[in-house]
C-alpha cells in the first residue's frame, strides 16, 4: 500500500508540474496583476487543456500525500516526494525543450541528496 | 531606443520578477503547509468522509493553510508562465530547508550534523541552479 501511494504521488506530481508548465508557457508571460487582469487570466486558464490536466493531477497528488502521511512518517513522505526532481528535470529537457545545463543537473542531484539527509 | 538596451532591460526586469515570485511561492508553501498540518493535528482523526473534510475547512488554522496554498498555486502558475520548470523546481526546494529549520527552532531541538549536511547540500544545489538564466525557452526580444 505504501509503495503504491508513493508511485501515485510521484506520477501525479510529475504530470501536474509538467502539464502546468506547458499550459502556462502556452498562455504566455503573466504581465499584469490588477484584479481585472487576474480575472481575465483565470478565465482563459480555466479553458486551457494543459492547465485543467495539471489541476486534476495536483489534486490527486495533494490527497495522495495526505493519505501517505496517515500511514507513514513525515521523514519518509518528504524525501520520496522530492524524488520528482529527477523525472521532472528529464521531462523538462525532453518534453518542454528547456536548456538544462550541467548546473541544473548537478543542482537537482545535490538537492535530492540533501533532502534525504534532512529527512532522517 | 537601441535594441540591445531593450533586451538587457527586459532580462533584468524578468530576473527581478522571478526573484519576487520565487520568494512568494516558497513562503506561501512553507507557511501554508505548516498551518494546514497544525490545524489537522488539532482536529485529530476525522476519517475519510467528504463531509468531515468540508467541515475541517472551517477550522481557522486549516482555513489559513488552504488560503495560503491557493496563493501558492496562483503564484506558482504565474512564475511558470515565464520561468523554466527545471529552474523553478530546484530553486523552490529551499522550502525544505526553511521547513526543517523552523521546525527545529520552534521546538528548540538541536540540529544534528546530518541535518546540517543536508541543509548545506540543498543550499549549494539551489545556488547552482539560481545563477542560471530563468527562462531558456522564451523568444528573445527581437534585436
Amino acid at each position: 500500500m505504501k509503495w503504491l501511494l508513493v508511485f501515485v504521488l510521484v506520477t501525479s506530481t510529475t504530470l501536474g508540474d509538467v502539464a502546468r508548465s506547458r499550459g502556462m508557457k502556452k498562455h504566455g508571460e503573466v504581465r499584469e496583476f490588477h484584479p481585472g487582469a487576474i480575472r481575465r487570466a483565470l478565465w482563459s486558464l480555466a479553458r486551457n487543456k494543459w492547465v485543467i490536466l495539471s489541476t486534476g493531477a495536483m489534486a490527486i497528488s495533494f490527497f495522495t500525500f495526505v493519505r501517505l502521511l496517515s500511514i507513514a512518517p513525515l521523514s519518509f513522505a518528504v524525501p520520496v516526494s522530492a524524488a520528482t526532481l529527477i523525472p521532472e528535470t528529464i521531462l523538462a529537457r525532453l518534453f518542454l525543450g528547456e536548456n538544462v545545463d550541467w548546473r541544473r543537473w548537478a543542482g537537482a542531484g545535490l538537492i535530492a541528496a540533501g533532502v534525504v539527509l534532512i529527512s532522517r | 531606443m537601441p535594441a540591445t538596451s531593450c533586451t538587457i532591460r527586459d532580462s533584468a526586469r524578468l530576473s527581478a520578477k522571478t526573484r519576487l515570485f520565487t520568494a512568494i511561492v516558497v513562503v506561501s508553501n512553507v507557511t501554508g503547509n505548516s498551518a494546514l498540518t497544525h490545524g489537522m493535528k488539532q482536529l485529530g482523526d476525522i476519517g475519510n468522509s467528504p463531509l468531515a473534510l468540508i467541515g475541517a475547512l472551517f477550522h481557522p488554522w486549516v482555513a489559513l493553510g488552504v488560503a495560503l496554498l491557493i496563493l501558492w498555486t496562483l503564484t506558482h502558475m504565474a512564475l511558470l508562465s515565464w520561468a523554466d520548470l527545471s529552474y523553478v523546481l530546484p530553486v523552490t526546494a529551499i522550502g525544505y530547508v526553511l521547513t526543517a529549520l523552523s521546525g527545529e527552532f520552534l521546538l528548540g531541538e538541536t540540529i544534528t550534523m546530518e541535518h546540517w549536511a543536508g541543509i548545506l547540500l540543498i543550499t549549494a544545489g539551489v545556488t547552482l541552479v539560481g545563477v542560471t538564466r530563468p527562462a531558456t525557452t522564451m523568444e528573445q526580444t527581437p534585436s
